[in-house]
């Protein structure tokens, strides 16, 4: 048998590293992908959500009322939007608009001196559980002693008690399937979608059947679209049977309408198909083409609000987030899942999927022209 | 001379990648039904003359027209009316042979599909192996699928670029038999090959190196544009004779030939005095012969400066 030779297997290291280095993308997400990602998620991440926006349903202004609310502005967890009525309170809950809506009933005040013990209710958007755990903890341990003893011209008995009501929406217990099932959806489409698009395109060129295909009258339209179709029924055949899985084995809900979800799910699925095919006119190799996925999928699954509750991340790492059309996508299927949302509550989240699909249309055509030459 | 019309008709044609010029200024007349054959070495930009020729690539500069349609505005319609074979095998390894030729057919947008593809398969006797993936096919099976599907929407025009690479010589010969029928019955084929003996089955030739066109006739008028004179040596211990050959005053290019050596030069009585003296006291023979197709390009290619060096 032959023997180890140190220098033979020293060749083989340096042509590792040669290669290596002539790959720049690769070269480029090695040294990248742990700095950028690192930065990004270490202090993109909290998994103990804070300043949730919260509404007030004030029945009863008082002064108790506002020292509670000062109280909850206090504690870090929540940020009071305003005061608003019982009617625009679910109109923002359903929207998402806030997470939280605290009433104060009617008598607060005058139950409170008298002794009895008032009902404070406190509406969570539970669909992701996690986001609001913290901060209904928080509550129950918000004392008695906001109530500052020191009143003028109000005596409180010795021992106020107030009763906390907390209605868990859409997701009464808090089962985290709620949320990662539809949630799934999402990002099985992201994956599959924004990678097999890219492997199509590249798969021509390194093979060299690209040039072929280029040599009949085809035009980059017809070889695109051609290309995208049968993705768009395999995203729907996933789709179906997430949802069959969701409904009989996870028994997530179904509020609102299939054929509304169907329509989003579509459009998501337009959108990741739009990104892979721009990926795949861009990366020269199958290899890159994988690599631009990951490079994608992973801020896709980390800042979108699938893997962490969204409001628990820094301002700038939300904005990074709403670029991706997976936060909103998640908004729409949660909020046509759990929360029955129709056509008008879900513009708000549509809108950015179609900018996404504009902009990213833009840069692949670009690209695709230039690649043909 | 005139009286059969041009297929191709290019002049000034220039093509760069980046800041490498890799076609510069492409003159090129084919005449319909000729089978014109292209030279040169690897990278010469062959390929990329060939792509420019059928609507792949667009030149930078230069004008012209193929099969009458404009190279630079009208490279769609280019596309319907020739066959283009690339290099390396490009239809799709994970189809069929039936599947590969239909694909195409459909892509040409053929009206009696299922006929074409049956006659494509009959004429290639390909019939047999219709359910055969293309990927599992030998080198010589490959190329016969390649022209089939190139042949299958009936262009006037057949661009085949180095069609015989890795190819065995029986499959080359059937090939061949097969391009002069086609030339018979009206098409038009450019070919580029590096082999000698199909450039010697061309009608005409043309030989590009480093992107520029350096001769162009039929083989025997590119030989005689070369001015050379050429004497064969034969006999015993030839072996590493060569070496000493080129230093002869004289000698401008030593090539072997099987067993004997082509010793050329374009100054005949200068060469032959050398060589005369060289050759006295040994037992080797020499003999004034015609010049080859190969001396003649290998001294093309002796003559032209590599400009994408460096």
């Amino acid at each position: 048998m032959n023997r180890f030779s140190f220098s033979r297997w020293l060749g083989i290291l340096i042509k590792e590293f040669i290669q290596l280095k002539r790959d720049r993308l690769t070269f480029g997400m090695i040294v990248g992908i742990p700095i950028i990602q690192l930065m990004l998620f270490g202090f993109a991440i909290n998994s103990d959500p804070k300043h949730l926006p919260t509404a007030v349903v004030m029945a009863d202004p008082g002064p108790f009322a506002r020292a509670y609310v000062a109280a909850m502005e206090n504690s870090d967890y929540f940020k009071i939007i305003g005061s608003v009525d019982e009617r625009e309170a679910d109109r923002l809950l359903d929207r998402s608009a806030v997470q939280f809506v605290v009433t104060f009933p009617v008598g607060f005040h005058r139950d409170l001196v008298r002794g009895k013990t008032p009902t404070l209710l406190v509406e969570a958007d539970a669909s992701d559980p996690v986001a609001v755990g913290g901060a209904i903890s928080v509550l129950n341990h918000l004392g008695m002693e906001v109530f500052a003893p020191d009143l003028p011209g109000i005596k409180l008995p010795t021992a106020p008690s107030l009763e906390l009501r907390v209605h868990r929406r859409y997701n009464p217990e808090s089962l985290s399937a709620y949320n990662v099932v539809p949630g799934l959806l999402g990002v099985i489409l992201t994956m599959t979608m924004v990678l097999m698009t890219g492997l199509a395109m590249t798969r021509e060129r390194e093979r060299g059947t690209f040039e072929n295909l280029l040599a009949t009258p085809a035009t980059p339209v017809e070889v695109m679209t051609g290309k995208i179709v049968p993705y768009i029924l395999i995203g729907l055949i996933q789709v179906t049977l997430i949802l069959l899985a969701a409904r009989w084995v996870f028994d997530v809900p179904m509020h609102g309408s299939l054929i509304l979800l169907y329509g989003m799910v579509l459009l998501f699925i337009c959108a990741n198909l739009t990104l892979g095919i721009t990926f795949s006119s861009i990366a020269r190799n199958q290899l890159q083409a994988m690599q631009m996925t990951f490079f994608f999928f992973l801020p896709s699954i980390l800042l979108s609000g699938f893997m962490f509750p969204f409001r628990g991340m820094p301002e700038w790492a939300q904005a990074v987030g709403n670029v991706l059309p997976l936060t909103h996508f998640l908004m729409l299927v949660r909020g046509i899942l759990l929360k029955g949302n129709g056509p008008a509550l879900l513009w708000g989240h549509t809108w950015p999927i179609l900018l996404f699909i504009a902009a990213v249309l833009a840069l692949g055509l670009k690209t695709f022209r230039r690649t043909l030459d | 001379m005139n009286s059969v019309p041009l297929v191709i008709d290019v002049t000034g044609i220039n093509k760069r990648f980046g800041d490498k010029h890799v076609v510069r200024n492409l003159d090129l007349q084919v005449k319909q039904g000729e089978i014109f054959g292209f030279l040169g070495p690897n990278g010469s930009g062959k390929t990329t003359s060939i792509r420019m020729l059928c609507g792949l690539l667009t030149p930078d500069s230069g004008q012209g027209t193929c099969l009458g349609l404009d190279v630079l505005k009208e490279s769609a319609a280019i596309k319907r009316q020739v066959g283009y074979m690339t290099q390396k095998f490009s239809l799709w390894d994970d189809l069929s042979i039936a599947e590969n030729l239909d694909f195409v057919a459909r892509m040409f947008g053929m009206k009696e599909r299922r006929a074409a593809v049956e006659l494509a398969l009959e004429e290639l006797d390909l019939a047999g192996r219709r359910h055969q993936l293309a990927g599992t096919l030998s080198g010589g099976w490959k190329q016969r699928l390649a022209l089939a599907s190139c042949l299958l929407h009936r262009p006037k025009l057949l661009l085949l670029d180095e069609p015989t690479a890795g190819v065995d010589p029986k499959a080359r010969r059937d090939f061949w038999e097969q391009i002069h029928q086609l030339s018979a019955a009206g098409i038009t084929v450019l070919v580029s090959t590096h082999y000698m003996d199909e450039a010697e089955r061309c009608h005409r030739l043309a030989y590009i190196a480093y992107g520029t066109l350096l001769a162009s006739g039929t083989a025997a008028e590119v030989v005689a544009s070369q001015k050379l004179h050429t004497w064969q040596i034969s006999g015993d211990g030839l072996h590493g004779l060569a070496e000493r050959l080129r230093q002869l005053p004289g000698a401008e290019l030593v090539a072997s030939f099987g067993a004997t050596l082509h010793v050329s030069g374009r100054e005949r009585a200068r060469l032959q005095a050398s060589l005369e003296a060289f050759l006295q006291n040994t037992s080797l023979t020499m003999a004034s012969v015609s010049p080859s197709l190969e001396d003649a390009f290998i001294h093309l290619m002796q003559g032209s400066q590599d400009t994408f060096g460096s």
